[in-house]
């Protein structure tokens, strides 16, 4: 062969898990501190105007999905793609050049993200809170992403794209299509004289603003917490366990399923306002379908493991795995329960939506953006994973905080629906709102520890991952399957 | 305007209906292309267990870094 004596560069892929560790632990840590603000409202006074929720709200929710998410994806990425596609970054220095450029680019853009939310310069659009110059800097970042991908899919020795590859594509599509719609805005100075230069105001504007916004907030679900870690559980469970995907048909029906249903599921979020009724219909309907590719994907995953269930309990990185795509069938299941509109009526604006979002991040997509850095990590650094033994504790450690914190949020949001609706026999409503205030408050306190938990062991997972660069266990060979842990 | 609607529900049915074909031809197509033997899915389930730079290909791609190279050599 002409490639032997080649090595894939992991260089820009190492960069980017990195960055996933440091913003994982900014992000969640932030996380952790506002959900013990809302539950001990005095916190919001300790650091003036900096330390309010409503200003590290944003900063928590741009961090860990625009940070951490997308840097864990990136390191997946620039991973997979090399060896599915059969080709080394070394091969090509001006891919490679994109790919760093691609890096340092983004590093500045969220280094500029952090600083102008913590100054509160936002345009108050929920995970599309960044104004129009960084906005700017994003399209740019994200075709340098697309160059160094496509760069890569050129070059390649293997003719067929793993279906990883589907996945990584249609990420990069999807979210430039949702990215330049939803961030349409006007730069009030340059066409009014009002406000400062960096100021702007939405193309669209009352209900037709509401329509593209949610569009795009529940696709960024889609093609930023679904399409692109489903393309690494489709890479790192088969490749950790050694066993081939359970049927790759199932895998390409469950893609185009899914490519084709989540466009039309956003209407949910907008139940019950002032958009057309077919519109919330339609998002109800599309929601409740969406179950099909969803758990096409997550059953794949599973039946995959057939055979090798012992594996499950032998390997922590199987657990978080197998985890993951529990918790995926998990939070697509219960999204289409709360997209119903009956369900909705009860469910909408009460706790019960975060304890969704978080059984879907901190299960399915944490768990598999852990799982992929520890699995890269002795091919990195051409050594043994610290310990096993750290790896089991942070498993159960975090499955605990998640649990804590959805099942609190379930009965927060529940009581807090049912308080909120009920009403005496004249038709007058039962409780005022510091009535539910008081009675969620020890689901609150709940909450932040369960956040707690989950935050501890990701300074484990960053323990780990240090101790293994420096350990002096060093492998002979990159591992083909199963990663090689010590006690 | 009964009329729209009405020819929207039938504009809806069929919309869904032919979706419904859409998605069992595709499993189909998947299905009889393995039978007649142009197509086998399953082999590139190995893509990700064979993935060593070294590692034959599963499908050579012919214009891939390869077989530039060569061309290149050649010319």
């Amino acid at each position: 062969m002409q490639n032997a004596g080649l090595e894939y560069d992991y260089t820009v892929s190492k960069w980017f898990a990195y960055l996933a560790i440091i913003f994982g632990i900014v992000g969640m840590s932030i996380g952790t501190y506002i959900a013990f603000e809302l539950a001990f409202p005095g916190m919001n006074e300790w650091f003036g105007q900096y330390g309010t929720f409503s200003r590290l709200r944003p900063i928590h929710t741009n961090v860990v999905a625009f940070g951490f998410t997308l840097s864990g994806i990136w390191a997946a990425m620039y991973y997979i793609a090399q060896r599915t596609l059969k080709v080394s970054l070394k091969e090509n220095s001006f891919v490679h050049g994109l790919a760093k450029a691609h890096f340092w680019l983004y590093l500045l853009l969220a280094a500029l993200m952090v600083t102008t939310e913590l100054m509160g310069i936002t345009t108050s659009k929920e995970y599309a809170e960044m104004e129009w110059p960084l906005d700017v800097l994003t399209v740019v970042v994200w075709v340098l992403f697309g160059m160094a991908m496509f760069g890569m899919i050129g070059m390649r020795r293997e003719k067929t794209l793993y279906i990883s590859m589907w996945y990584f594509i249609a990420f990069f599509l999807g979210v430039a299509m949702l990215y330049l719609f939803n961030n349409m805005e006007v730069p009030t100075y340059f066409v009014t004289g009002m406000g400062k230069w960096y100021h702007s105001v939405s193309m669209y504007s009352g209900t037709n603003d509401a329509l593209v916004q949610w569009w795009y907030g529940h696709n960024a679900v889609a093609f930023v917490f679904t399409v692109p870690i489903v393309a690494m559980i489709y890479y790192y469970l088969p490749k950790e366990s050694g066993q081939p995907v359970f049927s790759y048909k199932l895998s390409l029906l469950s893609f185009w399923g899914l490519m084709f249903v989540y466009l039309w599921a956003g209407g949910h979020h907008l139940i019950y306002s002032t958009v057309p009724d077919w519109m919330q219909t339609m998002g109800s309907v599309f929601s409740v379908i969406l179950i099909l590719p969803s758990w096409g994907s997550a059953i794949n995953m599973l039946l995959t493991m057939k055979g090798e269930w012992n594996q499950l309990k032998e390997s922590p990185l199987i657990k978080f795995m197998v985890l993951a795509s529990t918790f995926y069938m998990l939070s697509t299941l219960e999204g289409p329960i709360q997209a119903i509109k009956s369900v909705n009526a009860l469910a909408h604006f009460t706790d019960w939506i975060p304890g969704h979002v978080h059984d879907g991040t901190l299960g399915w997509v944490g768990f598999m953006v852990i799982a992929a850095i520890l699995h890269m990590a002795p091919r990195y650094f051409k050594r043994e994973i610290y310990s096993r033994k750290l790896m089991e504790m942070q498993f159960w450690l975090q499955t605990t905080g998640i649990v804590l914190y959805f099942s609190s949020m379930w009965i927060a949001g529940i009581t807090q629906g049912m308080m909120w609706r009920a009403v005496d026999q004249y038709g007058n409503l039962a409780y005022s709102f510091i009535d539910t205030v008081t009675v969620l408050h020890p689901y609150y306190t709940i909450r932040a520890i369960g956040g707690l938990l989950y935050v501890t062991g990701l300074f484990m997972w960053a323990y780990n991952f240090y101790k293994t660069m420096q350990s002096d266990k060093v492998l002979e060979k990159e591992p083909a399957f199963a990663s090689p842990m010590g006690a | 305007m009964e009329n729209i609607r009405e020819l929207q529900a039938y504009g809806y049915f069929f919309f869904t209906l032919f979706l419904v074909v859409v998605l069992y031809a595709y499993i189909l197509h998947l299905y009889r292309a393995e039978k007649k033997g142009t197509r086998n899915y399953e082999k590139y389930g190995k893509l990700a267990l064979d993935d060593e730079i070294d590692a034959t290909p599963v499908e050579p791609n012919d214009k891939g870094t390869d077989e530039t190279k060569e061309n290149k050599e050649q010319s």
